[in-house]
């Protein structure tokens, strides 16, 4: 990155008040600054703080001019994730990064696949290009809209292609696959965390690194040991819970991938024009196939592109909102995801500590999947 | 990638036609069919007469070709369009100037942990807004904003503020700073350079802003659906309720869809290039 370098005294004869001009910098990022620091870190901790009240628990205080607001710790969270009521948010957040996979997968699966065409050099590429990327350009209201009608049981795609309504309830669908019990979860969740820590004792083994790996393995060791011993009994949930993916999203997790499956296609486009011809050609003179350059030249090339992507389609999938909102309405149970339960709760039920504990949650999932991505940047920005 | 299999030859002129090149048209149709054929459907739909929208000729082309959807449609969205237009050039106007401004202190007048603060900023883009939105509501309610344009003008301003500094940023950084140099020793400061030297060169990042923040604020949904009563509802809001209503009849919602998608579409038509760079510009820091 360029500095602003200081003009050294010597070399301004007519130097103007250098303090001044670098005070008015201050003085016009001020308003900006101060504003997001309210609108975003101010708010985000008075969100914190509401979800940790009872605010709104109780329907009466909820619309009460000066109600009464107990604080009540992590009872809002808990409830969420443990409480016998809430099977709904669980629900919800399984469904939510169920649709996040199959929308990042799918997006980034077909915007490869059109970027590798286009950079075939088709005839009327400008065309194609807009073809494929309009749908961006849309409201995801706009979106949802078109493609519940497509989707309707007795129209639309089902027409198409003659299949049997019965059988093909796109958003309506009540049948989950892949059920797991939400129980299980915390013992899954050892033994993944468990597996990647041999992974990572393994690498520091092979690159002679003994102190991470003896620390990598006790890790693994001591939760492997905790998942068989007191694992097993772990019950955050009164009773066996299976949550699963919902058939219905299938229809939304299209209509999402056909609107933001251009936005990955530009994404790659744009970093397979970077690749010099001359890479490829060396690949080629080498002996390399069509599919040879591709995986050994190309691929590892866009991966830093494929991780971009990942980042920004995560960030919008977790939370989505007005895409389920236009296809399937407010009162889908099979369909429905945290944002908009949270517009429920908060928004027409009044239960605003409830809706804030859910936005906390969901602003932990972002952030997850965001602030080391920003840290990378700035660590490269600063490096270069 | 160094073992050399001898007898491979390099691959086939691009121009010239052959089977793979048959394939790369084929999957290109097909691929175009699947982003077209919802807009095919929306429209013959949006052209029916009511009672001629049944399973049999759902892909039909209309037999009575009905405009009469779209007078009615509009009747529905147009408070809501005329909200949104206002609300998008308003807000776009605004943070697009502050943009410039924050842009150029960022990256012309570096000072001690400006990049931490740009970070920080830029989080603001990506933070769920549902995050915010129980205070964000009470805090409008709160300064007596509720339900009027400017309470949602507000908000998008202020959450437009990251992706602007971050494209003006970006784009200023491209900008010499021998440029800047030269104009302090001629004397010029701080608003002097702003005004002679980075506001004449800034037209082309005004264009992709504008172009960015119309499309964004016209397309959003949450705040307009959460901050505004029925009588400043921005368009989507009013599309929303259209179409979700009791037994539609689908030759109305599609009008109204089309009506709503018609500004940003005619944006991205006209102005695509512009429309690309802001959308590439989120995903690309520096």
């Amino acid at each position: 990155m360029a500095r602003a370098t200081l003009p050294r005294k010597s070399s301004t004869p007519r130097r103007r008040n250098f303090s001044a001009d670098r005070a008015w910098s201050l003085v016009v990022l001020a308003p900006s600054v101060v504003m997001l620091a309210i609108f975003v870190y101010g708010f985000i901790a008075r969100s914190g703080y509401l979800s940790l009240t009872d605010w709104g628990n109780d329907p009466v205080q909820a619309l009460s001019l000066n109600p009464v607001i107990k604080f009540t710790g992590f009872d809002n969270y808990a409830n969420l994730f443990t409480g016998f009521l809430e099977t709904r948010f669980r629900q919800d957040l399984v469904s939510t990064l169920f649709f996040t996979v199959f929308f990042i997968a799918a997006c980034l699966g077909l915007g490869l696949g059109l970027a590798m065409l286009l950079d075939r050099n088709p005839r009327g590429e400008g065309l194609w290009r807009t073809i494929f990327l309009f749908p961006m350009s849309l409201s995801f209201i706009v979106t949802g809209t078109i493609w519940r009608w497509m989707l309707q049981p007795s129209g639309g795609v089902n027409a198409l292609f003659g299949l049997d309504p019965n059988n093909n309830a796109w958003l309506t669908s009540s049948s989950t696959i892949w059920s797991f019990d939400f129980n299980k979860l915390p013992l899954a969740t050892a033994f993944v965390v468990g597996l990647v820590l041999l992974v990572v004792a393994w690498r520091a083994w092979t690159s002679g690194d003994r102190t991470r790996t003896w620390t990598a393995v006790i890790c693994a060791a001591l939760l492997f040991l905790w998942a068989l011993t007191f694992g097993n009994r772990v019950q955050i949930t009164p009773a066996p819970e299976p949550h699963g993916f919902n058939l219905a999203f299938i229809g939304i997790v299209v209509a999402a991938v056909w609107q933001m499956s251009g936005y990955t296609m530009a994404l790659y486009l744009a970093g397979l024009r970077g690749i010099p011809d001359e890479l490829r050609e060396a690949a080629r003179v080498d002996g390399a196939g069509e599919w040879g350059v591709y995986r050994h030249v190309i691929f590892p090339l866009l991966s830093p592109i494929t991780l971009s992507a990942m980042i920004i389609l995560g960030h919008i999938s977790l939370k989505i909102f007005d895409l389920v909102y236009a296809m399937t309405g407010l009162n889908n149970l099979y369909t429905e995801v945290p944002a908009l339960y949270l517009y429920i709760t908060a928004f027409q039920g009044n239960q605003f500590a409830k809706g804030a504990a859910i936005g906390m949650v969901l602003l932990v999932l972002v952030a997850a999947v965001i602030v080391p991505y920003l840290a990378s940047q700035f660590r490269r920005s600063d490096r270069a | 990638m160094t073992t050399t299999v001898p007898e491979t030859r390099a691959s086939a002129a691009p121009r010239r036609f052959s089977l793979s090149r048959a394939l790369v048209y084929l999957a290109l149709v097909v691929a175009a069919l699947f982003f077209l054929v919802p807009i095919y459907l929306l429209i013959v739909t949006a052209l029916k007469t009511p009672d001629a929208i049944n399973l049999d000729t759902t892909w039909h082309l209309p037999g009575t070709w009905n405009w009469g959807s779209f007078t009615e449609a509009w009747s529905k969205v147009s408070g809501g369009l005329r909200n949104s237009l206002l609300l998008a050039v308003a807000a776009t106007a605004l943070s697009a100037l502050l943009g410039s401004l924050n842009g150029y202190a960022l990256s012309k007048w570096k000072f001690p942990g400006a990049d931490l603060l740009f970070a920080l900023m830029l989080f603001g883009m990506f933070i769920p807004y549902q995050a915010v939105l129980i205070p964000l509501f009470q805090f409008i309610k709160g300064i007596g904003l509720y339900g009027s344009l400017w309470g949602l003008i507000l908000a998008h301003v202020v959450y437009g503020l990251p992706i602007t500094t971050l494209i003006f940023r970006n784009y200023y950084s491209e900008v010499p700073d021998a440029l800047i140099e030269a104009s302090r020793i001629d004397g010029a400061g701080f608003w002097g350079i702003y005004s002679k030297v980075i506001f004449p060169l800034s037209v082309p990042g005004f264009v992709v802003v504008v172009i960015w923040q119309f499309t964004q604020v016209w397309n959003e949904f949450l705040f307009g659906v959460t901050l505004a009563n029925p009588s400043s509802q921005p368009i989507t809001a009013a599309l929303a309720q259209l179409s979700g209503g009791q037994a539609v009849s689908w030759n109305l919602p599609m009008a109204g869809a089309l009506l709503t998608a018609l500004p940003t579409l005619l944006v991205y038509i006209l102005l695509g290039r512009y429309f690309v760079r802001g959308l590439l510009a989120g995903s690309v820091k520096g």
